[in-house]
């Protein structure tokens, strides 16, 4: 944890509370598709709650946000109800997309979660586009997209830092390196040192920060959007972290060298907070009372999704296009 | 014939005995090398440790810088196999398979060749939503130069691979997930399956149902029901997409004067619009009944399991296409 607490404390206790609700819902996922209740793939982000629970308490309602598949986290921390996701990832009609989305095409317009891709690479030049009608419109939006240090191999990557950089564009790309894009381990396929390297070649700031560590994320990420929001142009952020799930629920991780994921766990961020909250002086009291009320927010989710009825087979020729399609 | 085996373990037999072959043949892909566990499925499992990473080489996650550098290494002579994870991620390759892959030895008047293999598997079943699972066989089909292969069983995409990889031209050999587990006949060593020749899979003086993929043994289902009720359905596999088999299928048609055209793409502009079209030049007035086609509704793969059903046609939808043609 950075030293220097100069950050106010609703901030932290915001970061917290966050985290702590991605870190519930989470196992609250696993554990109920587990149980068969529901039936999707799950791509966990257990071990990188930090990351956007630091960026987004930066960020309002109007600020837009890409991720991807990889993204419950994202979701919860920019504040797509928690009902809505349940019901999206159960596939139900009361879901964000009406069920026809599924969990990795989660869109929430109400809080800013404009596209999920399943494409890797594809959340950037979103970003661009959502960042690009702000600045034309004269508004103090900023863009924020997710990607994982996989991603930063694709071209849409370079091709969308260049064009931020050339228009200034409002958007803050977030790179969450957890070490590893599906089974391959980072310095197989990736030629930089660091991801935020790359930064220079499109002479923007890049930096690298400890992605389990609330406060560098926080302060990387407000000066970023401090940044997009003055219309200073996009910057890329790179926060090293690690998944703790492998890369698809039920992954058995035999490509990782032994111990490694236990040395990450060992350093679960959302505990090692929880303590450093404390130590600072938060009380025990307020941390359980905020815990208990994402329990219970969690429990209704999960009933409202499990209860919620299935999309009807007419939703097929619904929302392909403007007009129903009838033929 | 030697003991039974499912598709995963077909195409890594092939893939085996074209690298023991030639040492010409290289593998490209993500996560293929056996430090990333053979592929996401197992596919190429084994490869690399019995060959060495220099020729089965893991890739970063760069689709257009996969098919690149197996059409430059193609054109000097090798014999590259390129696994596009998912087929939907060929789309980020886009311009490398169409403009490219696919054109060189017209445009270079014949010059250069590029007999690559494009590997890639697809079909809706898993509930990933609407970036995993389309069939875009006729985007590529509707390019001249490509060839498109679509395997119906394990034996098959056994002896499709081997013709695949040796041939001159480029290749999109198309594997079908939901299928890869199903266990079938084992293929006849070392033999090969001609490229643009369709297989006459069943006999009938009825009705010719057309198709493709793993859905070739739906319709061997519903033609084992209908021989019960005394209708013979004479049933082609097509193997080959692009070319088509033209003769055979007008060949059979002449003689059963109705068709059924069966795929899991999307019906409109799909190649069943083009073997409709096919029949009507070369035997109208012969027709008994208009040609039928049996596909997907015209809409995105959708996530909530009841539509994703709904979605993939169904052994009652090809049914009712037969018995339409028989009035
Ligand atoms: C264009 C494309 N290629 C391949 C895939 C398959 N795939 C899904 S996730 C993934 C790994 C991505 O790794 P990274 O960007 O580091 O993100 P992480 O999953 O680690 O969060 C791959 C290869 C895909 N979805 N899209």
């Amino acid at each position: 944890m950075s030293s220097e607490p100069k950050v106010d404390r609703a901030v932290l206790v915001d970061i917290y509370r966050r985290m702590a609700l991605i870190q519930r819902s989470d196992e609250r996922f696993r554990a109920v598709i587990k149980a068969g209740k529901i039936v999707a793939p799950y791509y966990s982000p257990r071990g990188q709650e930090c990351i956007p629970a630091a960026v987004s308490v930066s960020l309002g309602d109007e600020d837009y946000v890409c991720t991807i598949y990889r993204g419950i986290h994202d979701m919860l921390a920019k504040g797509v109800p928690s009902k809505l996701l349940w019901a999206e990832i159960a596939g139900k009609a009361t879901g964000t997309c009406k069920g026809k989305g599924g969990p990795m095409h989660i869109t929430h317009r109400e809080s800013g979660v404009m596209v999920t891709t399943g494409i890797v690479g594809s959340s950037m030049p979103i970003a661009n586009g959502l960042a690009l009608a702000a600045q034309i419109r004269g508004e103090k939006r900023v863009a924020v997209a997710y990607f994982g240090d996989g991603a930063s191999n694709i071209g849409a990557f370079h091709e969308s830092l260049n064009m931020a950089a050339v228009w200034k564009l409002p958007v803050v790309f977030v790179c969450q390196n957890n070490g590893y894009g599906e089974h391959t381990r980072y310095d197989i396929a990736t030629s930089a040192k660091r991801i935020s390297d790359r930064a220079a070649g499109y002479q923007m700031p890049g930096v690298t920060v400890d992605g389990n560590d609330p406060l560098a994320v926080y302060k990387a990420a407000r000066s970023a959007i401090i940044r997009a929001r003055s219309g200073d142009g996009p910057t890329l952020i790179e926060a090293m972290t690690f998944r703790f799930q492998g890369h698809v629920f039920g992954d058995a991780d035999a490509y990782m060298a032994p111990g490694e994921k236990q040395a990450a766990m060992a350093r679960d961020p959302v505990p090692r907070f929880r303590s450093w909250l404390l130590e600072g002086g938060v009380a025990e009291a307020e941390l359980a009372t905020l815990e208990a009320a994402i329990d219970h927010q969690i429990d209704e989710a999960v009933a409202f999704a499990l209860e919620s009825p299935l999309p009807g087979v007419a939703e097929l020729h619904r929302d392909v296009f403007a007009e129903e399609i009838t033929a | 014939m030697s003991r039974g085996m499912n598709t995963i373990q077909a195409v890594n037999l092939a893939l085996d005995e074209a690298m023991g072959l030639d040492e010409n043949v290289i593998l490209l892909g993500e996560d293929i090398a056996d430090a990333q566990e053979g592929g996401i499925v197992g596919v190429t499992k084994g490869l690399s440790s019995k060959y060495g990473t220099a020729r089965v080489r893991s890739t970063p996650i760069s689709e257009q810088a996969i098919i690149g550098a197996a059409i430059g290494a193609a054109i000097v002579g090798m014999r590259p196999v390129a696994e596009i994870m998912l087929m939907n991620f060929t789309t980020v390759a886009m311009d490398m398979i169409v403009n490219h892959a696919a054109k060189l030895r017209f445009m270079s008047g014949g010059q250069t060749h590029v007999p690559i293999t494009i590997r890639t598997m697809t079909g809706a079943g898993f509930g990933t939503g609407g970036q995993h699972a389309d069939y875009l066989e006729a985007w590529f089909a509707h390019t001249a130069g490509l060839k498109v292969v679509a395997p119906s069983s394990p034996a098959e995409a056994y002896g499709l691979m081997l013709s695949c990889i040796f041939d001159d031209d480029p290749c999109l050999f198309i594997e079908n997930m939901p299928s890869y587990w199903t266990p079938g006949e084992a293929p006849l060593l070392g033999q090969r399956i001609p490229l643009g020749k369709a297989r006459v899979v069943s006999e009938g003086g009825d009705v010719t149902v057309i198709a493709y993929s793993r859905i070739v043994q739906d319709c061997a289902a519903v033609a084992g029901k209908l021989a019960k009720e005394g209708i013979g359905v004479e049933l082609i596999d097509l193997r080959t997409i692009a070319p088509l088999d033209r003769a055979t299928l007008i060949a059979s048609v002449a003689k059963t004067r109705r068709a059924v055209v069966v795929h899991e793409a999307v019906r409109p502009f799909g190649v069943g619009a083009e073997i409709a079209a096919l029949l009507n030049e070369h035997l109208f007035g012969q027709l008994r009944a208009p040609v039928q086609r049996v596909g997907a509704p015209h809409c995105p793969v959708p996530f909530s399991k009841p539509l994703e059903t709904a979605f993939v046609p169904q052994q009652a939808d090809i049914e009712a296409a037969v018995r339409k043609t028989l009035g």
